[in-house]
């Protein structure tokens, strides 16, 4: 994919189209394991909650591939990046396709990622890229509400029942693991960092740590320490969940190529 | 929707001649009935039963739908179909608020949904099988919905009205979405035009009977329209809904699977084929191919929500406590 | 059913400028709660700029049965209405 890009066009830089595919990727994988939800919520009222929080992130993954796609210029579009690669070639962060699990561990991947996302995109709305600015511009909103909305539950959870507190902690030790990879750079990452175009996700550990610190306080929760963190997102090295997820949302790409929907 | 000190409460009232007669004129004087307001115990128990069934309708309505989000074509259909399962949701619950003021909890309807003691719409009981269900359903399930709704935004009881008022807006892109997908299809490849025309076959007729048994043999029809809180008869509506769906389907170039279907001139409307109520019957009592399955959805997310809802209370005992006690100091 | 998320009434302020109007009803533990909820299943076409939960148990209603003592002894206070006093069309709009 770094060639295509190379190959793609002179103007731009030549990562932004697997940087943006990047982002992309995490908000559409996130977005798509949230719709998962609909309908089979604890209560009615997270059945809207959930569904609005998947079309933030879905909205968001929209504008990015359109985004990758032009950069690319080869006559692929958004729904051709979304749907027509292959496993190895998705590069979204571990965490974000985490199978579900209970609500304990949705709403806490939830806020895991919305609390790296936030500052990310808070920094990004002075980016020199038009597309980045404008996506940042809605997106830090979105994501100050997901911080919150999914903030508010680990602290009822943390702090509700015994058996909601031990749910909590399993999801904590279930999915801090994946958190080290929410501040790794890959290289094409690295490479709009250093333009100026895309905010360095170092900066973010500080914002993030005082987040989840501020909740874990309030909710009863330790942080633990993680001997083996996961990584590989980025390099399209994925758990298992993936391909099956794949399998299922491309499914109908799949069996009727080049059909229109 | 704040009636709700009467939950529990008893809503009793001595039902003389004259009250029924009083109460029946301001119906007929088209005057709203609110929460507080005395009123029959028949016309509560058939609000309280037909809200609450509507309000299932949505929620179970979520399930065969929700089917697909998972699989949706394209980002902008997946976006779409979201936002519409989202909103049945967001119609069942302004509908269990607006059976709430009548002194039911939403808790008690959604143990009788559980226990299969509550209906709900029978259409819901069967498969979604393909994409093209979505795009039927979404034309026709929702367009028969629709034509059921409208006239309900006038019902005699004021929260029930309001609620459908809002239903009605939100559901205005519902059918437009679905049939957008039928269209696309039906203009796509043979194998997508035979999905788009496997979907009509298959949901034609049960979109049919969700207009309910024929006015001959509607059980609770001639009551319910006095006290206007229906406004048309089963077959009224059903009529309406042939005639304005019979030329969307030929824009489409797909066929209505009724081989008797035909303009009539001087009713101004088709003539249909008969609808098979033993099918009918059989579905609403439990025996379509997903009856279980709905319901067992429904109770698996109910009771595997269990721990977030004590959770969630136990939390806010806690707060209130931390609060009282901050308070004392 | 041990015990049930209490109910609160949802109103919406559609824009600067205008009241909170009673918009509907939810489900939920706490206040906090009840807002997101409040924002999450009635502002979702962008129908307000503000929100008010109230918890339903709080509101004290009037009696419907006393309607009648409660209202309608102001029916024939009409010298309350402009239009009760005659001025000369020559005056002008006042």
């Amino acid at each position: 994919m770094a060639e295509q890009a190379l190959t793609g066009g002179s103007d731009p830089h030549p990562a932004l189209f697997d940087a943006v595919l990047e982002l992309a990727d995490d908000h559409l994988i996130l977005g798509h394991r949230l719709s998962e939800w609909c309908g089979h919520a604890p209560m009615l009222e997270e059945d809207l909650a959930l569904p609005n929080m998947a079309l933030d992130l879905i909205g968001t993954a929209r504008t990015l591939y359109d985004y990758a796609a032009r950069q690319e210029g080869k006559g692929r579009g958004e729904d051709d990046l979304a749907f027509l690669r292959v496993e190895r070639e998705y590069r979204n962060l571990l965490i974000c396709e985490r199978p579900n699990g209970d609500f304990a561990q949705t709403m806490l991947r939830q806020l895991y990622f919305a609390a790296v996302m936030e500052p990310y995109w808070a920094a990004a709305v002075d980016s020199p890229d038009a597309v980045i600015r404008g996506v940042a511009g809605k997106a830090v909103k979105e994501m100050a509400y997901h911080v919150r909305h999914a903030g508010e539950w680990v602290i009822r959870l943390g702090d509700g029942t015994d058996e909601s507190a031990a749910r909590m902690r399993a999801a904590v030790a279930e999915l801090h693991r994946f958190t080290g990879e929410l501040f790794e750079e890959s290289t094409a990452s690295a490479a709009l960092v250093e333009g100026g175009v895309l905010p360095a996700r170092g900066d973010l550990r500080g914002p993030w740590d005082r987040v989840i610190g501020m909740v874990f306080a309030e909710a009863g929760l330790e942080v633990p320490e993680v001997p083996f963190p996961q990584t590989g997102g980025r390099r399209g090295l994925h758990g298992e969940a993936l391909g099956h997820l794949l399998a299922e949302m491309q499914y109908l790409q799949r069996a009727y190529p080049g059909a229109t929907w | 929707m704040y009636s709700q000190g009467l939950i529990g409460a008893d809503g009793a009232t001595e039902e003389t001649p004259e009250f029924l007669a009083r109460f029946q004129a301001r119906i007929d004087a088209e005057e709203k009935i609110e929460p507080n307001d005395a009123m029959p115990e028949g016309y509560r128990r058939t609000l309280v039963r037909q809200i609450g069934q509507h309000a299932h309708s949505e929620i179970v309505g979520m399930l065969p739908e929700g089917n697909w989000i998972t699989r949706a074509p394209s980002l902008k259909r997946k976006a779409a179909l979201l936002a519409k399962v989202q909103d049945e949701g967001g119609h069942g619950l302004y509908l269990y608020a607006a059976a709430e003021t009548l002194g039911v909890s939403r808790e008690q309807m959604t143990e009788e949904l559980l226990s299969g003691k509550a209906k709900y719409s029978s259409i819901f009981n069967y498969p979604t099988l393909s994409w093209a269900d979505i795009g039927v359903i979404g034309w026709l399930v929702d367009g028969a919905a629709i034509m059921n709704q409208i006239p309900l935004c006038r019902c005699s009881y004021g929260p029930y009205a309001r609620a459908m008022i809002r239903i009605c807006k939100e559901e205005s892109f519902h059918q437009r979405q679905g049939y957008e997908i039928v269209m696309t299809l039906a203009r796509g490849t043979p194998a997508q035009k035979e999905m788009a025309q496997d979907a009509l076959n298959r949901w034609w007729w049960p979109s049919l009977m969700m207009f309910g048994p024929s006015d001959a043999d509607s059980q609770h029809s001639d009551q319910s329209m006095r006290w206007k809180i229906k406004r048309f008869t089963n077959d009224e509506l059903r009529q309406k809904f042939i005639d304005a769906t019979v030329p969307q389907a030929e824009f489409l170039g797909l066929s209505v699977p009724d081989p008797e279907l035909r303009w009539n001139e001087a009713k101004g409307g088709y003539d249909h084929g008969p609808i098979d109520w033993d099918e009918f019957w059989r579905v609403v009592k439990g025996g379509g191919q997903m009856n279980v399955d709905r319901i067992r959805d429904r109770k698996k997310a109910w009771d595997e929500g269990a721990w977030v809802r004590e959770a969630a209370l136990a939390h806010a005992e806690k707060r209130a406590a931390r609060k009282a006690a901050l308070a004392a100091e | 059913m041990a015990h049930e998320t209490p109910l609160w009434e949802v109103f919406i302020r559609p824009r600067n400028g205008l009241s909170h109007k009673h918009v509907g009803s939810l489900h939920a533990a706490d206040e906090v709660l009840a807002l997101q909820a409040a924002r999450d299943v009635y502002t979702r076409r962008g129908e307000g700029v503000s929100i008010w939960v109230v918890p339903s148990k709080a509101i004290t209603a009037s009696d419907p049965d006393r309607a009648a003592e409660d209202f309608e002894p102001t029916a024939d206070k009409i010298y309350r209405h402009p239009t009760f006093y005659e001025i000369p069309d020559e005056v002008g709009h006042m």
